[in-house]
């Protein structure tokens, strides 16, 4: 088990020097030259854009940068913003939100995903299952930004159930109606997946031999159905974490968050290396350890996986 | 089995010999499922009874209801299936159409059930012990770590080594047999007055399936259980059961003592089940001898007798070894396993030479080296002379052609999204042989050999029954006239009266064809109806190698009169001569 989690670790450090490298040279590459852009339609001094083009090691080579990049990481120094501020200190702001948005979309869509799969699968067929899997459909089908728009005039300004911005105020009950936007679609898929699983499992031999055994109905459900059935589920799961953190552009976009998402859209647009670089390098890193989570997650569900 | 045997009347009633009153009864018991296309009968007015401490055996084969019957006793009909007619008592009391409460309480304390697949019955994810002591808590017998002892001595009790420490372990670590144990101690954990073994060892070695009977059989009668046996072989119902239930298309069509049912069947799917039962086939080695004479003699008058024997000999494997690389989790510690470990034989043109041997014994892999399927370790097997490691791209394409293999399991074998036609017409194209035309005529004429309609070409394999599908591989095979078949399991996924009909075909093919066969099973029943020489494997070694009739005639070693002694049926001599076989 030390080996696996070992080598899994291990495995990070190239793909943490492809991923940073890759961004790196993406941005480089894009079209536009962004100290010239700082200057607006009036242009910039040249002296001054020299300037800056040296502060910020723009002047020189693009493997020169990358590598000078790289060994500021290595002390915890992730680069300026063109604006002054360190891009630690935008780090540190931007990824709680996010991550506080990501993690209550996650327990939702995983407490309600299961709950309506797991009863959906064991009524499948019925009206129950019939309707859910509609409704789900629905949600597949729609884009992000219309439930969005939708909720936010419906519940924050119709009926003014809940704030329909979040903006400097970032707490539970503003970050409430953005999570089930932004854990919408996935839910539709953990019920999908839980509820064909559910099903699936319902006719497998071992739950007959349960009940065989006398076992009354909910604990044939509870201790042979329903474990077994997570573990597809747990997978989806882990990988939508991910998934969430990164994504979360246009919910963050429609509530007014300053996350991750957002953040890095600006810096993209303003071609600040240090800024997109660092944000993504650090989602590639939170993708992978809950990937490493999962298979960890997965081992502990199913014993007939184990790490060696 | 030592009870008295008297005669029964002819609506099948049982032998009296238990005196009291059945603890089971089945009365004109009418089961159906609902499809798209209206409702589907599976039993139609069965009857049967079980005296308490009584063994009673079910056979038929698959599709016949006889696990249908035993499911709706304890009402674990899958899917749509419901009881429609007929009542089931037990124990005095109708538990035709019992609550679920009820029933639930019926369940594992009253009946309980030895599943079918050992592989498939155990939750995954739970201990071994965890899923034996659930029963005994939902039963109310033992709760806590009074409950963990009983766990402990219930495996025991099955015939389960070190039982303590094996209740800690995952079904996964567990062998087949091991497993089947563990669901003995299951169905048995609550003492329940009837056991429905549904099947419990079709799917363990015969060596294995036999002690595990045997210790089934001992504790039950120890218990005074009443077992339901289900059964699809009826040599193994006739060795277990004092009383025989032959079922066919959902319907009793015979019921009696099992040994006045092998002597002296009336029905006529009875007769038929008797005389294709493979482990009772004693009489059939001397027709399929017969065929295989023939053959000999038509060989020798077309060649005359100036044939030399190297050239006589189309498949020679020489001291083959296969070691697989086991991967192990840290640096360094991957391991070697040696499969398959200086085998050697041959097999003469026009001769069946069957490897047999129990699961993980290395056959299949001999298989697919000889298949050129996998590259030996080292050793050589040499295809007409030449020598399978030193053929190029081209001559291995040359050898695809002559040899070809039939797999065990029809339903994975066969493409479902390829039609009849397209399947047996596929290697022709691939070897570029003929046009659509003649290609259409060769696949015409093929499955005229294997006895199937011209219209199947038109079929999908899902539309084909198992015994079908099997034709239709062996036609498959034979497209390209093939010199040599390899068989592995080829008729251990059919039911008996197929598996006959399969097994008669690839005789009359081989006569017809001067085909070798070789033949991989785990059945030494089914040599004895195929083959001409044998070699017996275990743990990658040729343990004996011989002719058939030396092997069943004069075993030499130890394992291989294990391996016979276990073919069910083999001790029982009734079949044939009636009046002498009851005193066996």
């Amino acid at each position: 088990m030390a080996w696996y989690i070992g080598r899994r670790l291990l495995q990070m450090v190239p793909v943490f020097l492809g991923a940073t490298l890759l961004i790196y040279a993406m941005v480089f590459a894009l079209p536009g030259d962004p100290v010239l852009a700082l200057g607006g339609d009036r242009g910039l001094n040249p002296a001054v854009a020299e300037q800056i083009r040296a502060e910020f090691n723009l002047d020189k080579p693009f493997i020169v940068q990358y590598l000078l990049y790289l060994q500021g990481i290595l002390t915890f120094d992730f680069g300026t913003t063109f604006s002054g501020r360190s891009v630690r200190d935008v780090m540190a702001e931007a990824f709680p939100v996010t991550f506080q948005l990501a993690v209550m979309a996650l327990v939702f869509e995983a407490v309600l995903g299961v709950a309506a799969g797991l009863v959906a699968g064991l009524r499948k067929g019925r009206l129950f299952d019939a309707t859910v899997l509609l409704v789900s459909l629905v949600v597949i089908a729609v884009p992000t930004f219309v439930i969005g728009f939708v909720l936010q005039f419906a519940l924050g300004v119709q009926w003014r159930l809940l704030p329909p911005t979040v903006g400097g105020d970032v707490s539970f009950r503003t970050l409430l109606m953005p999570a089930l936007v932004l854990g919408a679609v996935s839910l539709a898929y953990v019920l999908r997946l839980t509820r064909t699983s559910v099903a699936e499992n319902l006719s497998a031999d071992f739950v007959r031999t349960a009940t065989a055994k006398g076992l009354s109905r909910p604990r044939v459900v509870t201790v042979h159905v329903l474990r077994n059935s997570l573990i597809p589920v747990i997978t989806f799961l882990g990988a939508d974490l991910g998934t969430l953190m990164g994504g979360a552009i246009v919910t963050e976009g429609i509530f007014n968050i300053n996350g991750v998402g957002g953040t890095l859209y600006r810096a993209i647009q303003q071609g600040q290396a240090p800024t997109v670089v660092s944000l993504t390098t650090v989602l590639v890193v939170v993708y992978i350890v809950a990937n490493l989570f999962v298979d960890l997650l997965y081992a502990a569900l199913d014993p007939r996986i184990r790490y060696a | 089995m030592s009870h008295p045997i008297t005669a029964t009347t002819a609506t099948g009633a049982p032998a009296r010999s238990h005196g009291d009153t059945p603890l089971l009864q089945i009365r004109d018991l009418d089961v159906a499922f609902t499809t798209a296309n209206g409702t589907v009968p599976a039993v139609r007015g069965a009857n049967l009874t079980v005296y308490p401490g009584q063994t009673v055996a079910i056979v038929g084969e698959s599709g016949s209801g006889k696990s249908t019957t035993a499911h709706a006793i304890i009402d674990l009909l899958p899917g749509t299936g419901k009881v429609t007619g007929g009542s089931i008592v037990f124990d005095g009391q109708d538990i035709t159409h019992t609550g679920r409460r009820e029933m639930v309480a019926i369940r594992g304390k009253q009946i309980g059930l030895v599943p079918q697949d050992p592989m498939s019955n155990l939750n995954p994810v739970w201990k071994i012990g965890y899923q034996v002591k659930e029963a005994l808590k939902a039963n109310g017998i033992a709760t806590g770590s009074a409950a963990d002892a009983r766990v402990a001595e219930l495996l025991a009790e099955a015939g389960l080594p070190d039982a303590e420490r094996r209740a800690k372990q995952y079904p996964h670590e567990f062998s087949g047999g091991m497993r089947q144990r563990a669901l003995i101690a299951i169905g048995l954990a609550a003492r329940p007055k009837l056991l429905i073994a549904d099947e419990p060892t079709s799917a363990l070695d015969v060596t294995v399936q036999r002690t595990i009977l045997d210790h089934l059989q001992g504790l039950t009668e120890e218990l005074g259980t009443a077992v339901l046996f289900i059964t699809h072989d009826l040599g193994l119902a006739a060795e277990r059961a004092e009383h025989l239930v032959v079922m066919y298309r959902g319907q009793v069509v015979e019921s009696g003592p099992a040994r006045q049912i092998l002597s002296a069947p009336r029905h006529p799917y009875t007769q038929r089940l008797v005389a294709s039962a493979p482990s009772l086939a004693s009489r059939r080695i001397q027709s399929a001898k017969e065929r295989g004479l023939e053959s000999a003699e038509l060989l020798a008058t077309t060649h005359g007798d100036g044939i030399s024997p190297t050239r006589d000999v189309v498949v020679e494997v020489e001291h083959l070894t296969k070691v697989f690389t086991l991967r192990g989790g840290r640096p360094g510690s991957a391991k070697d396993f040696k499969a398959v470990d200086d085998v050697s034989f041959s097999i003469k043109r026009g001769t069946t030479m069957a490897l047999v041997g129990e699961s993980g014994s290395g056959k299949s892999t001999v298989a697919n080296v000889v298949l050129n399927l996998l590259e030996p370790t080292s050793g050589t097997v040499r295809f007409d002379g030449t020598d399978l490691a030193g053929l190029g791209a081209k001559e291995l394409f040359a050898f695809r052609r002559r040899v070809q293999p039939i797999f065990q399991n029809p339903y994975g074998s066969l493409d479902p999204m390829y039609s009849i036609f397209r399947t047996i017409e596929e290697p022709l194209r691939t070897h570029r042989i003929g046009d659509r035309r003649s290609r259409e005529k060769k696949v015409r004429e093929l499955l005229d050999m294997v006895a199937l309609p011209q219209t199947t070409m038109r079929r999908y394999p899902n539309e084909l029954s198992g015994g079908q599908r099997q034709r239709i591989a062996i036609a498959r095979a034979l497209a390209l006239e093939p010199e040599v078949i390899v068989c592995d399991e080829a008729v251990s996924a059919l039911d008996v009266l197929v598996q006959a009909q399969i097994l008669t075909l690839l005789n009359d093919l081989q006569a017809e064809l001067g085909l070798s066969y070789l033949f991989i099973t785990h059945d030494l029943a089914v040599v004895r109806q195929i083959a001409d020489e044998v070699c017996v494997m275990r743990s990658g070694r040729v343990v004996e190698a011989a002719t058939t009739d030396e092997v069943f005639d004069d075993p030499r070693e130890a394992y291989t009169r294990e391996l016979l002694a276990a073919i069910p049926g083999a001790h029982l001599e009734v079949f044939g001569t009636p009046g002498e076989g009851l005193s066996a």
